[in-house]
């Protein structure tokens, strides 16, 4: 293994420095660190992941089953065929026995950009087909984009082949000039495409620039000239370092000057391997033997007239050596054994052509017998597949493991360590299947993704069952065609850039008053307001006691909110909710459930009539975009004729509840000329008006069960009034309060959160809320659901409440319920329902729940548990079941 | 990733729509006058062809606008209904 004085495509006048496993070493600028690596000494400095057997450079492509290695910088990459890794400057890396290692915590992941681009034509692969598919495409006119996973272009094209009367370097270089010179056309190497997609959608990992980038490409038409893998065959010790690809040794040699052995013997079932002695040979290696598995062949003959030895109809049996190659075994057409002393031992066991991309996209395969290979064939019409990738490969014979007594040293995947007699093995359970094989043996599921051992392996079983070459193609394929990090497909879309973040226009005051946030789909909004040394429950119930007891005040501009306009609007709304919002006066407020087409609970919020031909409706927090998205669903497929539109308004409007006995006298002392009177301003009721010198609409809905008025004002007077009614409730000891307090006060009041506590398998009867659903007033979505026999039945889960036998104990959200004889049973028992909203409350006096259970109204006053940990007895609280409503059951305390 | 024809935006990536099943399946024009199976049949059944299949789409982070399609399911080709 050494660097020749002349030849290749390096430049001896570049000296690179690269350090490997700790230590420095010198390669030269055009190496890969596989080359670097053979001519410092260093290409069997692998082990195997399973066996831990040594293992050196085997391929000289991205099909590399051996020499995997760490690559700390330039820039880190948890693991890589070095075979695939460009030497730099600076480079450090160091061998891995198959298996990455993340990086320790601290380490910046590095950033990946993201761009898109539109091409009539892809080329995957810059090879001498690659190149010419692209260079006609470029005459056409066409925009066109190259990617190819090696650094250099030209692929596998020899320094002594002739390509259209130019040597083939010359051919590439004077081929990728013209591309370079053409308008739209780019080229870019060290470039993978991980996947070829639906409609010539296409994704590039390109690694050659200071940071990644992924190209997400629409093409017209889809060039795949990807090219083709050389096979290994299956013989003892064909894993010793020093075994290699026929191909990857004329590759060291003709683009790197690099000699990967001093003595070869050259195994091979086709013309490629002399190829490879011819090569060996000119650079002053000797060949010992070509072993050709054919009886007779004109290479044979023209080779032995250039004075090579071959030994017709031969196999390689065995290697020998202490961790290297010492020796081939040579088993010859008469059973006769020959110990050939060498210390390369170059494989042709025939070629696969790279066909993944191809079948992951729908493409088929087909077994070509002169080839004895699989060569594409259908798939979509806007792909085509050139050049070797086609199936233009050399005649082959079929050779795939070499018969042996033993074959647990003939190794099919190198990177799982698995054998041939590990097939036979999985054979022997009964399995018939490649696929099943593969699960059972893990062949081809390591970091090459069988690229070197998939269609070996399909070819073993094959002749193992006694079929015919061919009968089962390799194992499916499925992109990313090279492992790629997360970190990469993530790009920029992590951390603050993960998802949108929405704030209400009161947000910064939230800040500044040192709210504790939590999360609401993409919103935040403050979870409760802390004093100095409080806990959570400590803030929430001081909050609660003062909406109960004086008054609150909370950011309620995450409230979803639309506008329906149009003559047919109420029309319209009649049909999505549960009530009948065209009998509203203008001026009203009504609650309504929002249904499925089951007659499930979708969502629920009020509807202001604010004209004849207009309402704001309220949704959920989290529920605002798909309300929208029901109503233009309707609208537009069902419902075209009826005038009506709807339009978000959400962030138009910020909304502040002040709740509370002395909510009257805060906006009183706000400033507002709205009667805001018990007789001139009823429940359910709203009034347009100024309130700290803004127009203004009041509206009187209660969520806590408290006197209460929402202000809605325009999104940017929203901080301005806040900090008005913040300083006019001061006397009144006004108290901000966040959604800890909400969610507790609307519990007692058992005024139910959906999405908490219904999921979408809950009625409005469950709910013990039939009174919302008028069904006098004509259809509406989900009505005729609510009649199916299934929601009739008497054991559904009804809304209940839950009051912890022992005061003291929170029962946890989520929790089964069951029945006290299941109590301290081991499960699986039957659960009754489960936990939906569990809190402390100061006027309770302790815990309460909301709970789903099983004819829960049925089971007023008896005691269920809920199970809390694996089925011990002790993990088991006991509740008693009640009405959902603890608190101000009459609703005295609404009107203040 | 499909290219979607949006009759009004022209074709574009799949990720700006949401798929709304079987197109064609109309509301009843009187609900309550099925009995249940007709109405399961409406609110569960649908057709899972092999071939060419009309489907709904919405433009949900375009111009938010409901249309069919015809897509091939074994081919993915999309095709103007």
């Amino acid at each position: 293994m050494r660097r020749l004085p002349a030849g290749g495509w390096v430049d001896r006048s570049a000296p690179l420095r690269f350090t490997f496993g700790g230590r420095q070493y010198q390669g030269l600028r055009g190496d890969t660190l596989a080359s670097a690596l053979l001519c410092n000494g260093l290409g069997d400095a692998f082990r195997s992941p399973v066996l831990g057997r040594p293992r050196g450079v085997m391929t000289a492509g991205p099909e590399e089953p051996c020499a995997l290695v760490e690559v700390s910088a330039p820039r880190f990459d948890l693991i890589a065929p070095a075979t695939m890794v460009p030497l730099v400057d600076g480079l450090a890396a160091a061998a891995v026995a198959g298996v990455g290692r993340l990086p320790g915590p601290g380490v910046e992941a590095p950033g990946a950009q993201h761009r898109h681009a539109h091409v009539e034509t892809l080329v995957v692969g810059g090879g001498v087909a690659g190149l010419g598919a692209a260079r006609r495409a470029a005459m056409r006119g066409d925009r066109v984009l190259l990617v190819d996973e090696r650094s250099w272009l030209g692929g596998t094209a020899r320094s002594f082949e002739v390509v259209e009367g130019l040597p083939a370097w010359a051919w590439v270089d004077a081929t990728a000039a013209e591309l370079r010179a053409a308008a739209d056309v780019t080229l870019l190497p060290d470039s993978t495409a991980l996947g070829v997609y639906d409609a010539g959608y296409v994704v590039v990992h390109e690694r050659s620039r200071p940071v990644e980038r992924v190209w997400h490409v629409r093409a017209r038409r889809v060039v795949l000239a990807t090219g083709a893998h050389e096979r290994p065959i299956a013989f003892a010790g064909n894993d010793r370092p020093g075994v290699m690809l026929s191909a990857a040794v004329l590759t060291y040699l003709d683009r790197f000057g690099v000699l990967p052995g001093e003595r070869a013997v050259v195994f091979t079932t086709g013309d490629a391997g002399y190829l490879a002695a011819r090569a060996l040979r000119q650079a002053g290696s000797p060949v010992v033997a070509v072993v050709d598995v054919r009886l007779q062949a004109d290479a044979q003959r023209r080779a032995r007239a250039d004075g090579l030895q071959v030994i017709a109809g031969a196999v390689v049996a065995g290697t020998e050596g202490a961790g290297r190659v010492s020796a081939a075994v040579v088993a010859g057409a008469d059973g006769a054994r020959t110990r050939l002393e060498a210390d390369l031992i170059a494989v042709s066991g025939g070629w696969n052509p790279v066909t993944q991309l191809h079948r992951a996209i729908g493409g088929g395969l087909r077994y070509a017998t002169d080839r004895s290979c699989f060569v594409p064939d259908g798939g979509p019409d806007w792909i085509s597949v050139v050049g070797a990738a086609a199936g233009e490969v050399p005649p082959t014979e079929p050779c795939w493991y070499v018969p042996a007594d033993d074959l647990s040293e003939h190794f099919v995947d190198l990177q799982r360590d698995q054998t041939v007699a590990d097939v036979a093995a999985a054979l022997g359970t009964g399995l018939r299947s490649v696929e099943h094989v593969k699960r059972l043996t893990h062949i081809g599921t390591a970091v090459d993704q069988g690229r070197a051992s998939g269609a070996l392996a399909a070819e073993v079983v094959n002749q193992l069952l006694g079929a015919g070459p061919g009968a089962q193609g390799p194992t499916n394929a499925r992109p990313p065609w090279s492992p790629v990090a997360y970190h990469v497909l993530a790009g920029p879309f992590r951390g603050a850039l993960f998802d949108a973040v929405r704030r209400t226009p009161i947000h910064p005051a939230h800040v500044e008053r040192g709210a504790v946030f939590e999360h609401v789909g993409q919103w935040m909004r403050p979870w409760y307001f802390p004093r100095d040394g409080e806990s959570m429950w400590d803030a929430v119930l001081r909050e609660c006691a003062a909406v109960r007891t004086g008054v609150g005040m909370i950011d309620a501009s995450t409230l979803g909110k639309i506008e329906v306009v149009g003559a047919d609007a109420p029309v319209f709304l009649d049909r999505m909710y549960s009530g009948a919002m065209s009998r509203l006066e203008v001026g009203q407020i009504r609650y309504g459930l929002m249904l499925g087409l089951d007659g499930m609970v979708f969502d629920d919020g009020v509807a202001m009539r604010l004209g004849s031909d207009r309402y704001l409706v309220t949704t959920t927090t989290g529920g605002a975009a798909r309300v929208l998205a029901r109503f233009e669903e309707w609208h537009q497929t069902e419902w075209p004729g009826l005038r009506a539109h709807c339009t978000s308004v959400t962030e138009q409007w910020a909304t502040i509840a002040v709740a509370g006995p002395s909510a009257r006298e805060v906006l009183r002392s706000a400033g507002t000329d709205v009667d805001v009177s018990r007789a001139a301003f009823p429940f359910m009721t709203w009034r347009d008006g100024r309130i700290a010198g803004v127009p203004a609409r009041l509206a009187r809905v209660s969520f806590s069960g408290e006197l209460a008025f929402e202000v809605h004002v325009a999104g940017w007077h929203g901080r301005h009034v806040w900090e008005a009614l913040l300083e006019a409730g001061q006397p009144f000891g006004i108290t901000p309060y966040g959604t800890g307090a909400m969610e507790v006060l609307r519990a007692e009041k058992g005024f139910i959160i959906v999405g908490q506590d219904t999921d979408g398998t809950v009625t409005p009867d469950d709910l013990g809320m039939s009174w919302i659903v008028n069904m006098r007033k004509g259809d509406f979505v989900g009505r005729r659901s609510l009649r199916r026999a299934d929601l009739l039945r008497r054991d559904r889960r009804h809304l209940v409440g839950l009051l912890p036998v022992e005061r003291d104990e929170l029962l946890p959200e989520g929790a089964q319920l069951v029945a006290a004889e299941h109590a301290r049973a081991s499960p699986p028992v039957p659960m009754l329902g489960h936990v939906t909203s569990s809190y402390r409350s100061a006027v309770l006096g302790g815990p309460f729940a909301l709970a789903l259970l099983s004819s829960g109204r049925e089971r007023f006053g008896s005691v269920v548990y809920a199970r809390t940990g694996a089925g011990t007895a002790e993990e088991a609280i006991a509740a008693t079941v009640t009405a959902p409503v603890f608190y101000d059951p009459e609703g005295a305390r609404r009107d203040g | 990733m499909l290219l979607v024809p949006c009759p009004w935006c022209g074709p574009r990536d799949e990720v700006e729509f949401s798929y709304g099943g079987q197109a064609g399946i109309a509301y009843p024009a009187d609900p309550e006058a099925l009995d249940d199976a007709a109405w399961a049949d409406f609110l569960f059944m649908r057709d899972n062809p092999k071939g060419p299949f009309a489907e709904r789409w919405n433009h949900v982070y375009g111009c938010r606008r409901w249309f069919d399609v015809v897509r091939d399911t074994a081919t993915n080709d999309l095709m103007e209904a």
